[in-house]
């Protein structure tokens, strides 16, 4: 059923889901959104499952033109969002009708948006996913960003009773200085010495920062004598720190599966959402915690978005 | 020389990994474990594990904390640990891969042959002459880290990466050899050009090989390369 029709791509704007784990082991890298917990409440929004489709937007939004009636909600960086050029808030849901203009402009604050539309974006499921991986030209459109004139079309789903809007209090917001909480390894006894400046020092996100990684710059991270800078090849997950011989941390996301540097520290899940929202200039700290700690963020963050569903499904 | 550890070392990567090491080296012996390992977690996916990738020296856990415990995950590890003995790995599946030596398919093999001493046609004969192990698949999909080449034919990097190698490229760098199954950048020494489809997102299954498997690269004339190429219009599958 038709949704969109591409007036202006935007600068990087793909479809995504939760992304594509059979085929890691193949070298298929995961892709997927890259902060899941917006694109997460901007499908709950919209009254859509889990792992639904949405439009992931990176830092200049496009716009769109209405093929038919539904519900959209945007959520994740501040961009100013416009229906018919009038102002729309972001984190509820609005109801478009056929004919009218979207524009989303450049982020003020974050990075990267989710536009979620009732029934999620319909594109072809390509081994398991419908995430866009634009290394492996496969999922979403074609493998590859929008661009000018694309159709989207979304899966026939109905439309909400009643406009649901997420609770002022539970917005995030896109700080400058960012606090990534991390927990030390896999390789974390090579830095014996560099682990007290790693956790210790503030780095710059640099101008090399998209969806396979983000590189950050400041005072170098050195592996202690004797270790050697690369490792024999190994799988990597996202959020992995891995040091290059030059010392400058690089922060591993979801468009790579395997590795040959050592890795002092991994970003815990539950904040991979605060990378995604980074910008080139922001400060970046790291903050030490155990496994058993990341492990109960983990389930606070399950139970938050618990809440949030059920809030907004009893619409209050 | 084979460095298996006496007990598999485990690494935290993240709050949702962990990896499962057996040695630090590359060798078959320490391989072979990892392959056990994975046989045996495979066979029946633990509750809450949700990936198993092996490597060459270790295996990668994904896991989902909410449903397990990095300690379940740990005695269960154990557990398996005492019936690795019992497991049957599957014997090495031979994958043949036709090659297209030299010419504009693999400009860089009078290179290869100059650095070590050798004529073309002796660098194809040794490059065809091993099955070569598949220690791990990853970098882009598809893309082999396989062990085994002969010591005649290692040959360094190129010095100025090439911007763009069409998919279906092998080559040589260093002590490794391998195939680009998809078009990207690359600074091996290209030597030939499969005319298979390494992957192929549209079939079924999208790969011709998984990690355990062995590579067997036989050349083929441009005769044979331009009969393969159109039947991979269709579907082409290895010879077992």
């Amino acid at each position: 059923m038709d949704a969109f029709r591409v007036i202006s791509p935007g600068s990087f704007t793909t479809v995504q889901d939760r992304g594509r784990y059979s085929f890691i082991d193949r070298g298929v890298p995961p892709s997927g959104a890259l902060d899941l917990f917006a694109y997460d409440i901007a499908n709950l929004l919209v009254g859509n499952p889990a792992g639904s489709a949405v439009l992931e937007i990176t830092m200049m939004g496009p716009a769109l033109e209405v093929l038919g009636e539904s519900d959209m909600a945007l959520a994740g960086a501040d961009m100013a969002l416009t229906v018919n050029r009038q102002p729309v808030p972001m984190w509820q849901t609005v109801r478009l009708m056929k004919g009218d203009v979207i524009r989303i402009r450049q982020a003020k604050s974050g990075c990267r948006a989710y536009l979620a539309v009732t029934g999620g974006i319909d594109v072809p499921v390509v081994m398991g996913s419908r995430a866009t991986c634009v290394k492996a030209k496969i999922g979403g459109l074609e493998g590859r960003t929008l661009k000018k004139n694309d159709m989207l079309a979304r899966i026939p789903a109905e439309l909400l009773a009643r406009p649901r809007t997420l609770h002022a209090e539970i917005i995030p917001v896109y700080p400058p200085d960012i606090v990534l909480t991390a927990v030390a390894g896999p390789q974390e006894e090579a830095f014996r010495s560099g682990l007290e400046t790693f956790f210790g020092s503030i780095y710059e996100v640099t101008p090399e920062a998209d969806r396979m990684g983000y590189r950050l710059q400041g005072p170098p991270v050195h592996h202690d004598e004797g270790f050697p800078q690369s490792i024999i090849s190994e799988p990597t997950v996202p959020g992995n720190v891995q040091l290059p011989a030059d010392g400058q941390p690089i922060i591993l996301l979801v468009e790579q599966t395997t590795g040959g540097y050592t890795k002092i520290a991994t970003v815990i899940s539950t904040d991979l959402s605060k990378i995604a929202q980074a910008m080139p200039g922001n400060r970046v700290r790291f903050h030490p915690v155990t496994l058993a700690e990341a492990h109960r963020l983990c389930r606070e963050q399950a139970l938050l978005l618990r809440q949030i569903e059920a809030q907004l499904s009893t619409n209050l | 020389m084979t460095h298996l550890y006496s007990k598999p070392r485990i690494r935290i990567s993240g709050d949702r990994a962990m990896l499962v090491e057996y040695g630090d080296t590359i060798d078959l012996a320490v391989n072979e474990k990892v392959r056990a390992m994975t046989t045996l977690l495979k066979t029946s996916l633990p509750e809450g594990v949700e990936a198993v990738i092996p490597a060459y020296r270790n295996l990668s856990l994904i896991y989902d904390p909410l449903v397990t415990s990095p300690e379940k995950l740990l005695s269960l590890l154990l557990e398996l640990e005492a019936r690795l003995h019992e497991v049957k790995i599957p014997a090495a599946r031979i994958v043949e891969i036709p090659v297209l030596y030299g010419g504009k398919f693999g400009p860089d093999i009078e290179v290869v042959a100059e650095h070590n001493g050798l004529t073309a046609e002796q660098v194809i004969a040794i490059h065809t002459g091993t099955d070569y192990p598949i220690y791990m698949i990853g970098f882009t999909p598809g893309f082999c880290y396989l062990g085994g080449l002969d010591k005649r034919i290692h040959t360094p990097r190129r010095k100025t990466p090439r911007t763009l190698l069409p998919g279906g490229s092998v080559g040589i760098a260093e002590a490794q050899t391998g195939m680009y199954p998809v078009d990207s950048p690359g600074g091996w020494q290209i030597i030939g050009r499969t005319p298979l489809k390494l992957f192929a997102p549209e079939r079924a299954n999208p790969f011709l090989y998984e990690a355990g498997d062995r590579i067997r690269f036989v050349p083929v004339t441009g005769e044979e390369y331009g009969r393969i190429r159109t039947k991979e219009g269709s579907r082409w599958t290895p010879s077992a």
